[in-house]
């Protein structure tokens, strides 16, 4: 039938390709500027600059990074270990919560959803919340101060508890009928039920502690401790610092991090993300759909 | 005050299955929320919450009257006005494009380009910024390629406000282009149809329908984030900016102003004032907002 397309959709059309091109390419292009500089010769880069494609390619950045990986190594083990931790725990209790809260028969559930989802519109501020943490409850340096500010947020709860909701009611009836308990049926009926709202959340909260450098730079100070990204923060920042003339009274023989070690450092760090980032997006699709749409 | 008691004998392992969290908000939200007394004291650590000189408002009238309060209110509210129009605006254009446009890889392909920024840290834009402005930079090697003098970004303040509303709108196109996409794909065909029986054609059809069927979805989306509009992007600005005074007059916003208090001046009455000013009417903010969307469309109310 269609013989040839309408001017207006050829227009159109082109109009589309380009702008669309335009801006994805936007988007990849400063990864891919790291990803080129990563693998440029360091000489390169003194003599001329970074350059989108690099005329000397090499892999000397990467071989000094292998060469002594200790503390990127330490540094991913801190991460993943955070990361797994953080999601297991997070995902326990914000499911609790939530099917706890989008249980009917559960008198108090609109006062408690009230007094978690104020959390949102008032808080106190990122200063009484440091003393707090670090005064009172003594959490500087500890891992804990890295792993509990990220693993209960009010919007999380709110999204887990509307998912819930969207599970029948009639579940939970038949089963308390049957002699279950409120603790087995949320564990053996509910979350079974639950594994896309619970995809996504977990997948928010991974990315969270992944990247998560601010919390590191407020509390941790023992390099062993630091997760990747306040590691490869502290490595660009080394340069920073070098950049500046105050640089010229440091020791002749020291060697400051390379300008393509911090292109690499900042590959290896993100490198795991890119790499699964093709097969979760679907789920983070779905959950912001999910969470845009108000139970 | 019994019924409180039966109902917890009653469903006492659903009060044990809430309580974790109960104590975790209570401990880690609303215990700093008594902190914000510090706003009104000149802070002590040894005299930590209550041991601290009392001094009224004067934490306040010091930020006022030296035009810090005004200079990080205006820009806080300026940069989010930038990254909220120009990027609803381009995240809808995306949108539309990229549903009508025929080939389906081409649109997965690009779709997926422009939502990995969304993954990536902070601490990686802050990369960027290296890679592409420092000194011997892509963009001072294409100046030097091109026999223009270099040019030292770190001693003009001019181009930082760009940059900063750049890697914004960067981060956050993807997301947005999801949200918009979903509102397209919930218009029926039947409205495309009609018009094309009736010999409309793809812009006409935009204009006619996609665009007025997406106004309610985007003035929601408007009105959620002007809500929030006293919220800065403390990563972003910071990764970007750092701790260079020199740019402080264009790009310092309430979050980073209160982080410096904390981290770098050691100024915590000072700080927590300017963060108690921005919850405060960031609250009133989000409530207002929410009346008006209330009046608007009641089911998509926040609370």
């Amino acid at each position: 039938m269609k013989i040839k397309m309408e001017r207006a959709s050829v227009v159109f059309n082109t109009i589309g390709y380009i702008l669309i091109t335009f801006l994805a390419v936007l988007c990849l292009l400063p990864f891919l500027l790291i990803l080129t500089g990563s693998f440029t010769a360091e000489s390169e880069i003194i003599r001329d600059g970074f350059k989108i494609i690099p005329n000397e390619w090499s892999l000397e950045a990467y071989k000094a990074i292998f060469r002594s990986p200790e503390q990127i190594v330490k540094a991913y083990q801190v991460t993943i270990g955070l990361t797994l931790t953080g999601v297991v725990l997070g995902l326990f209790l914000t499911s609790m919560a939530g099917y706890v809260l989008s249980r009917k028969d559960f008198k108090y559930r609109n006062a408690i959803s009230f007094f978690i989802y104020f959390t949102m519109l008032f808080s106190g501020g990122l200063i009484p919340w440091y003393i707090l943490m670090v005064k009172y409850l003594g959490l500087k340096d500890s891992f804990l101060a890295l792993l509990l500010p990220p693993l209960l947020s009010a919007f999380n709860v709110i999204l887990m508890k509307n998912f819930m909701k969207s599970i029948p009611d009639s579940i939970t009836e038949s089963a308390k009928i049957d002699g279950a308990g409120d603790f087995a049926i949320y564990w053996k009926l509910i979350l079974p039920l639950s594994t896309p709202g619970l995809a996504t959340i977990g997948l928010f909260l991974a990315l969270g502690y992944w990247n998560d450098w601010f919390l590191a730079n407020l509390y941790i100070n023992t390099q062993d401790k630091y997760p990747l990204q306040f590691l490869l923060y502290r490595t660009l920042a080394s340069a920073a610092v070098l950049n500046t003339s105050a640089a010229a009274n440091l020791s002749p023989d020291f060697r400051p991090p390379s300008e393509t070690l911090k292109m690499a450092a900042a590959i290896i760090v993100t490198g795991p993300i890119v790499f699964l980032y093709p097969f979760v997006q679907r789920y983070f699709v779905k959950g912001l759909t999910l969470g845009a749409v108000k139970g | 005050m019994s019924g409180i008691f039966r109902e917890l004998r009653k469903n006492s392992v659903l009060f044990a299955m809430i309580v974790p969290t109960l104590v975790y908000f209570i401990v880690f939200a609303y215990i700093p929320m008594v902190g914000v007394y510090y706003a009104f004291t000149r802070f002590s650590y040894e005299g930590g919450l209550f041991g601290s000189e009392f001094v009224g408002f004067k934490n306040f009238e010091f930020l006022i009257n030296s035009g810090v309060l005004w200079n990080i209110t205006k820009n806080t509210i300026l940069y989010n006005l930038a990254f909220i129009l120009i990027g609803n605006v381009l995240q809808v254009t995306c949108a539309i494009f990229l549903s009508e446009v025929p080939g389906k890889w081409f649109k997965k392909t690009a779709q997926s380009a422009m939502f990995l920024p969304y993954f990536l840290s902070y601490v990686l834009v802050g990369a960027f910024v290296f890679n592409l402005f420092s000194s011997n930079g892509v963009i001072n090697t294409i100046l030097a390629q091109l026999d223009l003098p270099p040019y030292d970004f770190y001693l003009n303040t001019e181009p930082w406000k760009y940059i900063i509303v750049f890697f914004g709108i960067w981060k956050g196109l993807g997301i947005g282009v999801v949200i918009y996409l979903a509102a397209i794909m919930n218009i029926s065909d039947e409205y495309h149809e009609a018009a094309k029986i009736d010999g409309a054609n793809i812009f006409q059809r935009v204009k006619y329908i996609t665009l007025p069927l997406l106004v309610p979805t985007f003035i929601l989306l408007i009105l959620l984030a002007l809500g929030g509009i006293l919220r800065g992007q403390f990563e972003l600005f910071y990764q970007i900016v750092g701790n260079n005074g020199m740019l402080f007059e264009s790009t310092d916003i309430i979050d980073t102003y209160v982080y410096r208090s904390l981290a770098v001046n050691f100024d915590i009455g000072m700080g927590t004032a300017a963060g108690l000013y921005q919850s405060f009417f960031g609250f009133i903010l989000v409530v207002t907002v929410n009346y008006i969307i209330k009046k608007i469309r009641d089911d998509y109310s926040l609370f």
